[in-house]
């Protein structure tokens, strides 16, 4: 397993006349961190959408590894290599939590057995192996977002996409779900790119960060740079009075 | 081998030789019962075998079908009408069956999976569908039209056929319902089971780990009618009419529901404990009313009795009723 390079080339989405999204462009190189930043509403889940294949673009391209995948099926960009958590989460509820983690690892062998075995591996490294024979619904908020990252793991992808699953920890669960999204991109070199509005979390991981804001970019840059940013502020702070 | 090994899987020793005895009664209680209690059991393993099959594409996919009567019905006159028509056995009439429903199903499947259609309004297209055939059927002359179409009743015995008395036909649908119990059991083992469970819990979800939902669902359906057809096929030729009124009834579509229902979605052994229960009952009141004199008090008592299952025990019959045999089945 190791990563991919994400580019986003002119992205662009309106819904109903509505534009969303316009004309968004940015990397993210093979084995990086990258975060996707900016106030609510500034399309950034829209952009996760176009590129896990919920949506596919009116404008523009998603590639992975060069290739085209905005267009395709939400399961086929699984197929191509992306993994991806839902802002709310969406546990399999019926099911145990060990269940949900082996859908996710089936994606990878038809073998039942070993798809459980990768799944309890998975599960173990995000603490969650005691509770592996719980419903997922009986699960707290901070677990089921714990359960959205072990099942899209388990497809084994090569980009991962995180949608605030930061919200709702406590700091120091903050800090295990860094330490542990760090250790699996140091040992994997998986890409991955999170959508996060906790920033003690963005300021540790991310490399670079992308601001979104009213469905465009506005800033690109490292965490230093970002902090600085003159737009930036300008979004999260209010624009100064004029003199 | 890896087939036999993955059925018997995980189960627990217990819950096997359970199994195993069960069958070992069943095949030889035609020799222990009367005439009456064996058409009690013939009608307990119709509505088992049938629950398991539209089980398996709402228990296990989660797709509401309120029109399988569509794919028994087909499936029986299909059957009936070659071996009326043209004395084609049932043994080769049912592929033909088998295909027409399973035509059928990937033709609601795709018109309702293509297009997202969910819950009722997907289950408004399986009423649909199963209404227009009744109306077509009543209008066609090969298959008898609105007069029905009738098979010769003939008691001397005919396997090549299908034709004899209970006997053959207990063994016939005993060997159906088993068939789709180890079937249902071998498929929920499986990746498409497991496939469709997540599609059952979060469709979305699903699709986001690599599940093609759409693929899934019309292998469900289609399996399912499939399935259904070769119960239609069976009744047509134990009752030996077939009338679109009654072939293709929305009351039809909805008996072959109930037993899944009350016995517990999505589990393997609520089919089956549902249809033990709903004849049951069915049986007792029908008893009662013709004791006590009354019309109708069947249909009283059996609806009461079924308000009361579905308030106390939500999720069917079967899953508390393993918990206390330590049998442990959970929905799944």
């Amino acid at each position: 397993m190791s990563g991919a390079r994400l580019d986003l080339d002119g992205v662009g989405k309106s819904f109903r006349g509505l534009r969303a999204v316009h004309d968004v462009s940015f990397s993210v190189p093979a084995g990086a961190i990258h975060a996707l930043i900016g106030p609510n509403g500034a399309g950034k889940t829209t952009i996760f959408n176009m590129i896990a294949g919920v949506y596919a673009p009116d404008a523009g391209a998603v590639r992975l590894d060069g290739r085209a995948i905005s267009g395709l099926r939400p399961d086929r960009v699984c197929d191509a290599g992306v993994g991806r958590t839902f802002q709310l989460v969406k546990p399999f509820k019926g099911l145990s939590v060990l269940e949900n983690v082996t859908v996710g690892a089936l994606h990878r062998t038809a073998d039942l057995a070993r798809a459980r075995d990768s799944a309890d591996a998975i599960l173990s490294r995000l603490g969650l192996f005691e509770r592996r024979h719980q419903l997922a619904e009986s699960l707290t908020l901070p677990d089921r977002k714990r359960l959205e990252v072990a099942r899209a793991l388990a497809t084994e992808p090569k980009l991962l996409l995180l949608d605030e699953v930061m919200a709702g920890l406590r700091p120091t669960e903050v800090d295990v779900m860094v330490g542990f999204l760090r250790e699996l991109n140091g040992k994997t070199g998986l890409t991955i790119l999170l959508i996060e509005h906790v920033m003690r979390a963005v300021m540790a991981l991310a490399a670079e960060i992308v601001v979104a804001s009213y469905g465009e970019k506005i800033a690109e840059g490292t965490p230093q740079e970002i902090a600085r940013h003159q737009a930036v502020l300008d979004v999260y702070l209010g624009e100064p009075e004029a003199p | 081998m890896s087939f036999a090994r993955r059925l018997v899987g995980h189960a627990a020793p217990r819950t096997l030789w359970s199994l195993v005895l069960l069958l070992a009664l069943l095949l030889v209680a035609p020799a222990m019962l009367g005439k009456y209690w064996l058409s009690v059991l013939i009608l307990i393993l119709y509505f088992a075998y049938v629950g398991q099959a539209w089980n398996i594409l709402m228990g296990f996919a989660g797709q509401l079908s309120l029109g399988h009567a569509l794919y028994a019905g087909l499936g029986g006159y299909i059957a009936a009408g070659l071996f009326f028509h043209y004395g084609i056995g049932p043994w080769a009439g049912v592929f033909a069956a088998v295909a027409a429903a399973a035509l059928a199903g990937t033709i609601v499947g795709y018109l309702g999976f293509r297009f997202s259609l969910a819950g009722v309004y997907f289950a408004l297209l399986t009423i649909a569908f199963s209404e227009f055939t009744r109306i077509g059927f009543d209008h066609w002359e090969w298959a008898g039209g609105s007069a029905g179409l009738f098979l010769k009743v003939d008691a001397s015995s005919d396997i090549a056929n299908l034709r004899g008395g209970p006997l053959l036909f207990y063994y016939v649908i005993l060997a159906l319902a088993a068939g789709a119990f180890i079937l249902c059991r071998a498929l929920l083992e499986s990746r498409l089971g497991r496939y469709w469970l997540a599609i059952r819990e979060d469709a979305e979800a699903a699709q986001a780990v690599g599940v093609p939902v759409l693929r899934c669902k019309l292998i469900a359906i289609v399996i399912s009618a499939a399935l259904t057809a070769l119960g239609g096929v069976w009744n047509a030729f134990y009752y030996n009419n077939l009338f679109p009124e009654t072939a293709f009834a929305m009351g039809r579509s909805i008996e072959i529901t109930l037993a899944p229902i009350i016995g517990g979605l999505g589990t393997l052994f609520g089919p089956i404990v549902g249809a033990v229960v709903l004849t049951g009952l069915g049986e007792a009141f029908t008893d009662l009313g013709e004791a006590l004199g009354i019309p109708g008090i069947k249909q009283i008592f059996y609806g009461l009795a079924l308000l009361v299952i579905v308030v106390y025990r939500p999720a069917g019959v079967w899953p508390r009723l393993a918990d206390k045999l330590r049998l442990g089945e959970r929905r799944r």
